[in-house]
């Protein structure tokens, strides 16, 4: 069989394990945690779209996200059916998305970081201080979940599946989008925005629509997080949220495509299950980054991808590790 | 006369403080090759680089068929079919072959000469073609270097720029690189070939330009570069 049949077939099979997950997964508990790995995946996907593919990183997107769960929050507060408030939230945290970026796009690199970080805070300081609106540090309660296609969300199982959809949808779009012309050309500008230019491309613009497709995304998790705690408070729109959301991305894989969903469920598990029995997991959580740094620089997904490479070929060649590493190529990993 | 291609009429540029063309004049005329020669530092490469709107002249005029440039920014210029094969190749490394082609394409402005498409660049390069999900980084320097012509041809210019082609490759792709710009220019299109290699581009160039020290220090055939053998030592020799 082709290689590339064998990876088909066995992300086929993962993904079926994970599509039955509640029938296999008795205790509601873990399936309430596939479902945070799975929305707090989308969000890394999302944001993996700048940091990895536009090569643009930010540490304002934890703003987006709480623009989506207050913006669907207050809506349904005030009275508003599920469809207008999705659709509301999804349309704020656009339009949140392109001020973001009309702003932030004057520059790159660090100046971009620090004018996200600053667009974030900024976000974070209305959730906080505008209490007549945002119910301040109390946060927002939503009363109930929305019931699609007749079927209610309430108990775990269902709100589990309908968050795999979401993030199956989320997972197409980003395969079609790496592999079309417009994510050639958005990684075109991450890697040489002058000879992108001198190629006729409009880079600025490039990135914008880059930043609002990732901004969509965004939105899309934040939606699903504010469902399934069925409460947002400021803490989730702050800096930890940012920043903690890159950490998914940078150890899971940047640029890759199932790099930031390895990198949701370590951060997710350790917070979750690690904490249950251990009271600094917090230090575990650093350590595993540390060695993911140390041993896997590029990243979980390709960094495994290459170890797996390597005892592959010297186990076909039964060669030294030494010839099958120089025979195993740096550039193609995880792609 | 032939209608011009194009033009820079005494162009200034600096980078920064430093002042780098000095009235820099010459013409490409359609379907002609134009050799730009000049030692390292002349300012070639800072004339491809205003030509394309990297750089923006602090005086004087650019003209694409008579159309003024000066002040397009470089997408614009790209649009308006200007296509570079820039120094040291830049191709897009974490690319494959087949995604630095497309993100090139652009459709051609008018009929006449077939279109430039991927599979007519892999025809020209089969050794591409080969390696065509690859990713560029992993391709050896002189297939770079097809990559960069390829990628330039993608955009179906109508002027292309060369900026050094063979430096860095082994005396046999120089000659497939050298034949390549040959049957290019066979096509009918209009070539700037800047170069430090003296013997290729006088087989190949049909006029010649040398810029020394920023000013423009010979304008003529090449068949008089290669008769004169004191202006060459003077501005393209090494003492």
């Amino acid at each position: 069989m082709p290689p590339g049949a064998v990876r088909a077939l066995c992300l086929g099979a993962a993904l079926a394990v994970l599509a039955a997950l509640p029938w296999w997964m008795a205790n509601p508990y873990y399936v309430n945690i596939a479902s945070q790995i799975l929305f707090w995946a989308v969000f890394a996907l999302a944001l993996n779209v700048l940091v990895g593919y536009a090569g643009l990183t930010s540490l304002g997107h934890a703003g987006l996200f709480g623009m989506a769960g207050y913006t669907a929050g207050l809506m349904l507060a005030a009275g508003a059916g599920h469809a207008a408030a999705i659709v509301a939230a999804l349309l704020a945290t656009l339009a949140t998305t392109a001020i973001f970026a009309l702003l932030a796009l004057r520059a790159t690199g660090i100046g971009f970081l620090m004018i996200t970080l600053a667009l974030g805070q900024i976000l974070w300081g209305i959730a906080y201080r505008w209490a007549s609106l945002t119910n301040g540090d109390n946060g927002v309660k939503l009363a109930d979940r929305p019931a699609p296609l007749g079927l209610h969300l309430s108990s775990p199982d269902a709100f589990y599946l309908a968050t795999f959809a979401v993030f199956l949808l989320c997972l197409a779009s980003m395969r079609l989008f790496v592999r079309s012309p417009f994510g050639a050309s958005v990684r075109g500008t991450r890697d040489q925005p002058r000879r992108m230019r001198t190629l006729g491309y409009n880079v600025w613009l490039v990135r914008f629509l880059a930043f609002l497709f990732s901004g969509f995304w965004t939105g899309v998790a934040g939606l699903l997080f504010v469902y399934y705690n069925q409460f947002i408070s400021p803490q989730v729109v702050a800096l930890q949220t940012s920043a903690e959301v890159l950490l998914m991305v940078i150890s899971g894989g940047v640029g890759t495509l199932f790099g930031p969903v390895a990198g949701a469920a370590i951060v997710v598990v350790m917070k979750n299950v690690a904490s249950a029995y251990v009271e600094r997991w917090n230090m575990v959580l650093g350590i595993i980054f540390v060695l993911i740094i140390v041993f896997m620089p590029e990243g979980l997904v390709p960094g495994a991808a290459r170890l797996v490479r390597r005892g592959y070929r010297g186990l076909r060649a039964g060669s030294g590790p030494a010839a099958a590493e120089a025979a195993a190529s740096p550039g193609t990993a995880g792609r | 006369m032939a209608r011009s291609a194009l033009s820079l009429r005494n162009v200034d540029a600096c980078y920064g403080d430093s002042h780098v063309l000095h009235g820099v004049s010459f013409e490409l005329a359609e379907g002609r090759l134009l050799g730009l020669l000049g030692r390292n530092g002349a300012g070639k490469s800072t004339c491809m680089n205003v030509v394309v709107g990297l750089l923006g002249a602090r005086a004087g005029e650019v003209e694409l068929f008579g159309e003024a440039v000066t002040r397009y920014p470089p997408e614009r210029i790209a649009a308006c079919g200007v296509s570079l094969v820039p120094q040291g190749r830049r191709v897009f490394r974490t690319l494959t072959v087949r995604e630095n082609l497309a993100v090139a394409a652009r459709r051609p402005r008018r009929t006449g000469a077939a279109p430039w498409t991927e599979e007519r660049v892999f025809e020209m390069f089969p050794r591409l073609s080969e390696r065509r999900n690859q990713t560029a980084g992993l391709l050896s320097g002189g297939e770079q270097q097809m990559l960069a012509i390829g990628r330039a041809l993608m955009g179906n210019p109508r002027v292309l720029l060369m900026d050094e082609p063979s430096e860095g490759l082994a005396p046999q792709i120089v000659a497939d690189v050298g034949r390549i710009i040959g049957r290019l220019k066979a096509d009918g299109l209009s070539i700037v070939l800047v170069e430090q290699n003296l013997k290729l581009t006088l087989e190949l160039a049909d006029d010649v330009v040398i810029i020394n020290t920023g000013r423009v220090a010979f304008r003529g055939s090449a068949a008089e570069v290669a008769a004169d053998h004191a202006l060459v030592a003077q501005n393209l020799g090494i003492f």
